[in-house]
């Protein structure tokens, strides 16, 4: 009973501060908890007329329809490889930047740069799309212009050849984040105790040195951290990537087709509600049982920097 | 020694030079798009695009200006949502951080909970594009291009509630209460008034995604006089058409079509819609960093 009553009092106490939690409450209840109850839609057929309760149970047919198709081997190699490299490559990259920028001693130029190699990451893949497509379009594209003028070639139609899609996605992947993760990677190494460097030198520790013994091994946490999170949603892409780069084209679905971007084509474009949702919920599972088997990592190396 | 003096004086600049490297790589797309919009129609035909065009006009910018309507109309809608979204979106996100790091608050880790598992699980586009259309009936709204960003990610409320946790001491708002204050006015007259770096920095990332959002306009607008101005880029990128929009009479629009620098006016296009941005940047930069750097550094 005065456990009970001094929950009341508490409640009443802090009956304001519970209030102003409710528009977020109300907010992700629509946004994303509903849309949770809606994979049930994956083992549906979907009719709009019937709505999500009353459209017919459909057991695993979605499932089976899904992953006997070749798409979905398909879709989940592109993804997954795509992330894969995307990882690797911009992790290299992006601490090799921080490490250089680290060297900058000058601020104002440090701040330069660090802002200009900001800058493609600020702007809408729709705007990528037109830079992409300032290079490449068969016709006058910079690209062709200058294969053409200096090799004589005949210039290649980049949005007609699927083969060369891996490599620029890769490349503008890196072009638009390489710089964001370096700053994220440049601010851990600021963070570091100037001591552990003075003490260095004083060893006589040469700049390589220091770099291996105390940089690096000083922001590996945040590196773990990072690599892991990206990781753990492997199975996911970048739709702006995917889509508005390749600018939806049909003769390059081969190599720029993700998950992402098959869910949205069989929902808008075919209008397959089951499939589509299977093939979410699919994408979610896997992505959620990584993040758990990310995070136990994540504990094991160090429990301070685990998610949760 | 000899060495060491050479890596000293060499080192330095090997590393500007990289950095002069990256700057360009950076920039170049830009001002490739920037050339061609000031290039006159026949130059691109003969020479295709280029970072020096032989021959300057400004004729893409004068059509575009010559009928701006389906522009401004696309930018309208496009300042409306981010106004709306990040105003509407800081509050939602303030109001949730700040009881959360009330470290006495009741279900404290519950409500957490909450928002933390929208982070791990989500039940994919299919389902979540459902709830709009058919439950909330959204669907050619300007509401569809507000609502659906508006807690951009769980991450956001979670940064916000260290910063109210470490910044605020404690003693300020003891203080407040005794005095009679209520949880709202202190919210609104100690808390904000002192977190205003972190809204900076929050209100700053949701201003860029409202601004740079044509995923939302894609799934739920097809009313052409709804589209926001990525959304305009994006479906004149593929079919330069889209521009001439509102003339209703096919003739027209094919008499539009064929006295359009074709080339140049998508490059003009393109500049105008992120002119905005790239002027505000140098502005912002600064608040951009250090809002990215204090994510980094997790509290």
């Amino acid at each position: 009973m005065g456990k009970l009553s001094h929950f009341r009092r508490s409640l009443k106490k802090y009956k304001w501060l519970l209030l102003m939690t409710l528009p977020g409450i109300v907010y992700l209840f629509i946004n994303n908890y509903i849309p949770m109850y809606g994979v049930i839609l994956a083992f549906k057929n979907y009719n709009f007329v019937d709505g999500i309760w009353g459209s017919d149970w459909a057991g695993l047919d979605n499932f089976k329809f899904l992953f006997n198709s070749q798409d979905a081997y398909i879709i989940t190699r592109n993804t997954f490889l795509y992330n894969f490299v995307f990882i690797l490559l911009n992790l290299i990259l992006s601490v090799f930047v921080a490490l250089l920028i680290n060297e900058i001693k000058e601020k104002v130029i440090s701040r330069f740069y660090q802002s200009t190699f900001l800058l493609p990451h600020i702007i809408s893949m729709v705007v990528v799309a037109y830079l992409v497509y300032s290079f490449l379009n068969a016709d006058s594209g910079l690209v062709n212009r200058l294969l053409i003028k200096w090799f004589g070639s005949e210039g290649i139609s980049w949005y007609g050849e699927p083969k060369y899609w891996p490599y620029i996605l890769v490349i503008v992947n890196a072009w638009k984040n390489v710089g964001y993760l370096s700053i994220i990677y440049f601010a851990s190494i600021i963070g570091i105790d100037k001591e552990y460097y003075e003490a260095a030198t004083i060893d006589g520790a040469s700049k390589w040195k220091q770099m291996t013994r105390i940089t690096i091994p000083l922001i590996l946490p945040v590196i773990t951290t990072m690599t892991l999170l990206a990781v753990s949603g492997i199975l996911r892409s970048d739709f702006g990537l995917f889509y508005q780069v390749p600018m939806n084209t049909g003769a390059l679905i081969p190599t720029t087709n993700t998950i992402d971007t098959f869910v949205y084509r069989a929902m808008i474009q075919s209008g397959d509600i089951g499939m589509s949702t299977a093939a979410g919920f699919y994408q979610s599972v896997v992505c959620f049982v990584l993040i758990l088997v990310a995070n136990t990592a994540v504990r094991r190396i160090n429990k301070r920097d685990a998610l949760f | 020694m000899k060495e060491l003096k050479l890596t000293k004086y060499i080192g330095p600049s090997l590393i500007h030079l990289f950095f002069w490297l990256f700057t360009i790589v950076s920039l170049v797309p830009f001002i490739l798009v920037f050339m061609v919009s000031i290039s006159s129609e026949d130059s691109i035909l003969q020479n295709g695009y280029s970072l020096f065009p032989s021959h300057i006009s400004f004729s893409a910018y004068q059509f575009l200006f010559n009928d701006f309507s389906e522009i401004a109309k696309a930018y309208g809608v496009t300042i409306l949502t981010t106004v709306v979204g990040t105003v509407v979106s800081l509050l939602i996100t303030a109001l949730f951080a700040y009881p959360l790091s009330r470290p006495d608050l009741p279900f404290r880790r519950t409500l957490s909970f909450y928002i933390f598992f929208t982070m791990l699980f989500g039940g994919g586009m299919v389902p979540w594009y459902i709830t709009y259309v058919n439950m909330f009936d959204l669907k050619n709204t300007i509401m569809a291009m507000i609502i659906p960003n508006l807690l951009l990610s769980a991450f956001n409320v979670l940064l916000m509630r260290s910063f109210f946790a470490s910044s605020i001491p404690e003693s300020v708002i003891e203080s407040a209460t005794i005095d009679g204050a209520s949880e709202l006015k202190i919210f609104f007259s100690i808390v904000v008034p002192l977190s205003l770096p972190i809204m900076a920095t929050i209100g700053l990332f949701n201003t860029l995604s409202y601004w740079n959002d044509w995923y939302n306009c894609m799934l739920f607008i097809d009313k052409p006089e709804l589209y926001n101005i990525q959304y305009l880029m994006t479906k004149t990128l593929t079919n330069i058409q889209y521009l001439l929009m509102k003339s209703n009479s096919s003739a027209q629009v094919g008499d539009l079509l064929a006295k359009m620098p074709r080339e140049t006016v998508r490059m003009a296009l393109a500049i105008v819609g992120i002119a905005p941005l790239l002027f505000a940047y140098p502005f912002f930069q600064k608040y951009y960093i250090s809002g990215i750097t204090s994510g980094a550094v997790k509290g």
